[in-house]
């Protein structure tokens, strides 16, 4: 191919081999992988013209559409599958007993990679181009950060099942959680290294690119001074970071007796490798981050022992998570872990109060949500209190047998 | 003493990853005269197949701690063979095309090149989009410890293949009529070809060697860091290409030495910065020594500074 004329030959080879030969394959992937990242539109007026396309996924005279945005895909990715499928699951049961106001419930979702800048992205696509009542979503509190801020300005309620930061629900009046929040988890993981575990020199070594990571290890670190306890270190990563070993060696010369890691599950297997190789033996500690499947098939041996605080345990014995347990597993053939609980809950928690609310404005359904007393989730019992979050126990699980193992319950003061 | 020899020794075996990545940017470079941005991609590849092709091999489930030594050697020597063919293929398919035209649109498939394989890679039938745990392959024990530091069989592999093969490229470079056509070429492109060098050869073989090397450092990064094997589109892969793109340009791009001593020097100041200075702040100190390069010596280390004709 050595031609002397300059653009059209080479050009052309080039791109017939690519259009001809890969390009269906790399559109194929871009399409399946990123559901919602082609769409780049900036938030505009909520009514906007439509240009009379058909959409097939609109919603129907026979239908109420709900939108869910999820790290599907990326590091974060059993997070969202979790979440989807807890969704799914309670959405298919109430459609089949007869569904909310004589309408069926019909889902929405959009992948976000674990991006904040994608979850801005989709939520908008949600809002303006699908026209959903109201979302679900995100797990990773910076990610719901992004998204409700979107929701909020568009005035469509948007609960998240699972993101711990105080500063999700503070956006504005639209977004709730039906988890508890992290200057509680700090208080519980607190309490339970001190008084459970009784150490007192504790090192930290938190995500600071992670809304959630920074705000739970203040609210640690806050509630373990109070108790007597010592911060003997307090080291930074950057979630994706693949090295560890500055951190740890600093840590591993103020001979701490634990460690608290308050990050996502694929950077804590990765730290707790790392941690075994250096010689650093301290017991782990970390938060609902932690929980996923991927936290013992990445850590092995390393993250064996380890306690980390959650939502509820799938060996609790109240009828509500063993009838869930069990449904799940019969659909999906795994053990839902706790997003996946915490996602079945935000979709009937949404249906429940959709029954209640006098239309499905974003008006009347926020103020049904917010309304929301004693429902019983698998969860636990929630109410949203005035700050649109719920109170409830928390759960500490120890990692045994690369299985997590119900620990102890420590109870809202 | 404990903390400095540990940083010493994670930030060597860090550096010699980075050298075996730089590799490849500064050879192209040297060649052609333009950044090849899928390099990072390729190592990506490189980290994947080691891991497909471990993973079908189940042998860290046959051997328990103590694999086979030949599971790991096939597994280097399968990810490398498939990335020299990948290496081939991207500059056969889409860089010789474009040889007579500007440089900036080389550049620009370049990036093309590399969401292509970030991308697809993504396929459920290739690498998946979840990260995944890296079987073991080598033992993974402790060979000695010196005040408190623990030198285990997996570092001191990663230095010692890195030092191998760079040992090896310095050789094919230097010392053999091949190096000595590729030197050729990269000093005079239209020169060389009057000679009666086969150009064309000669550069394929600069991208199958610069990929084979980064699908070696591929192979060793998850060796070293196995639950770090994030999915293909992650940012770690543009990050650590990015910054073994700074170790060439430190080293002095097109030379081959200046990217092992930038790969080594970029690991040691990346590790003590984040040992002694603050972790919060890591990436800085690269792109920092970056730029107090640039300024001080603007051909990089090893570099020479040459007068371009206009």
């Amino acid at each position: 191919m050595r031609s002397d004329t300059r653009a059209p030959g080479p050009w052309s080879v080039l791109f017939s081999t690519l259009a001809l030969g890969l390009g269906p394959l790399v559109l194929g992937g871009c399409d399946k992988m990123r559901g919602g990242s082609e769409t780049a539109k900036g938030p505009g007026p909520a009514s906007e013209a439509k240009g009379g396309e058909a959409k097939p996924d609109a919603p129907g005279g026979d239908t109420i559409l709900i939108g869910e945005f999820g790290s599907l895909t990326g590091s974060e990715a059993t997070f969202g599958q979790s979440t989807h499928n807890g969704i799914m699951l309670a959405v298919d049961e109430i459609n089949q007993a007869g569904g909310v106001k004589g309408k069926k419930l019909a889902v929405k979702t959009y992948d976000d990679q674990g991006k904040s800048q994608e979850a801005g992205t989709v939520v908008t696509r949600l809002i303006t181009e699908d026209k959903v009542v109201a979302i679900l979503g995100e797990v990773a509190s910076s990610l719901s950060l992004a998204g409700g801020r979107v929701a909020q300005q568009y005035g469509i309620p948007m609960i998240s099942p699972s993101s711990t930061n105080p500063q999700v629900t503070q956006i504005g009046d639209m977004i709730f959680r039906v988890c508890f929040i992290d200057p509680y988890q700090g208080f519980v993981m607190a309490k339970f290294t001190r008084e459970n575990l009784k150490f007192g020199k504790v090192a930290v070594l938190y995500d600071q690119a992670q809304a959630y990571s920074k705000g739970l290890k203040d609210d640690f670190i806050k509630s373990f001074k109070e108790m007597g306890g010592e911060i003997v270190s307090e080291q930074a990563y950057t979630g994706g970071d693949q090295d560890f070993s500055a951190q740890l060696t600093t840590i591993k010369g103020t001979s701490p007796e634990a460690i608290f890691l308050p990050g996502y599950y694929t950077d804590v297997g990765n730290v707790a490798l790392q941690a075994r190789k250096l010689g650093v033996n301290a017991t782990l500690l970390g938060g609902d981050g932690w929980d996923s499947a991927k936290l013992t098939e990445i850590g092995g041996a390393a993250i064996e022992g380890a306690y980390y605080s959650n939502h509820y345990s799938h060996e609790e014995q109240r009828p509500e998570v063993q009838a869930f347990v069990k449904k799940y597993q019969a659909k999906f053939s795994q053990v839902p872990d706790g997003l996946a609980a915490l996602g079945y809950d935000s979709a009937r928690l949404l249906a429940e109060a959709m029954g209640r609310s006098p239309s499905l404005g974003g008006k009347d359904l926020a103020a049904a949500l917010a309304a929301t007393r004693d429902f019983k989730g698998v969860t636990g019992v929630i109410s949203i209190d005035a700050e649109r979050n719920a109170k409830k126990p928390a759960v500490i699980l120890q990692v045994k047998g690369g299985k997590p193992t119900y620990s102890a319950t420590v109870a809202p003061n | 003493m404990t903390k400095l020899l540990q940083t010493l020794f994670d930030g060597l075996a860090v550096g010699s990853l980075y050298a075996l990545i730089a590799l490849g940017y500064t050879m192209v470079y040297g060649i052609l005269q333009f950044i090849n941005f899928a390099h990072s991609d390729v190592f990506m590849t490189g980290a994947w197949v080691a891991y497909v092709v471990a993973a079908t091999a189940g042998w860290a489930a046959l051997g328990g701690d103590a694999p086979p030594l030949y599971a790991g050697l096939f597994t280097l020597f399968a990810s490398m063979l498939f990335c020299a063919i990948l290496g081939f293929g991207i500059e056969r398919l889409a860089y010789r095309p474009l040889r007579k035209a500007p440089r900036l649109n080389v550049l620009i498939t370049a990036i093309g090149i590399s969401l292509f394989l970030e991308n697809i890679g993504q396929r459920p039938e290739l690498f998946g989009t979840q990260p995944q745990k890296m079987p073991q392959l080598l033992p993974d024990t402790t060979l000695f410890t010196i005040a408190d530091v623990n030198f285990r069989v997996v570092d001191l592999t990663v230095i010692a293949v890195a030092l191998v093969l760079m040992a090896v490229l310095q050789w094919l470079v230097f010392h053999t009529r091949l190096g000595r056509a590729m030197r050729a070429v990269s000093h005079n492109f239209s020169v060389a070809s009057l000679m009666g060098i086969n150009v064309d050869a000669v550069i394929s073989f600069t991208f199958v060697v610069g990929s084979a090397m980064a699908a070696a450092a591929g192979f060793l990064y998850v060796m070293k860091y196995p639950g770090a094997l994030k999915q293909p589109a992650d940012s770690t892969w543009i990050l650590l290409g990015l910054k073994c793109f700074v170790a060439a340009v430190i080293g002095g791009i097109g030379n081959v030495r200046g990217a092992m001593l930038g790969g080594v020097l970029i690991g040691l100041m990346e590790m003590f910065g984040a040992a002694y200075l603050s972790p919060h702040m890591r990436d800085i100190y690269v792109f920092s020594l970056l730029i107090i390069v640039l300024l001080v010596r603007p051909a990089g280390l090893l570099g020479r500074a040459t007068v371009e004709k206009v």
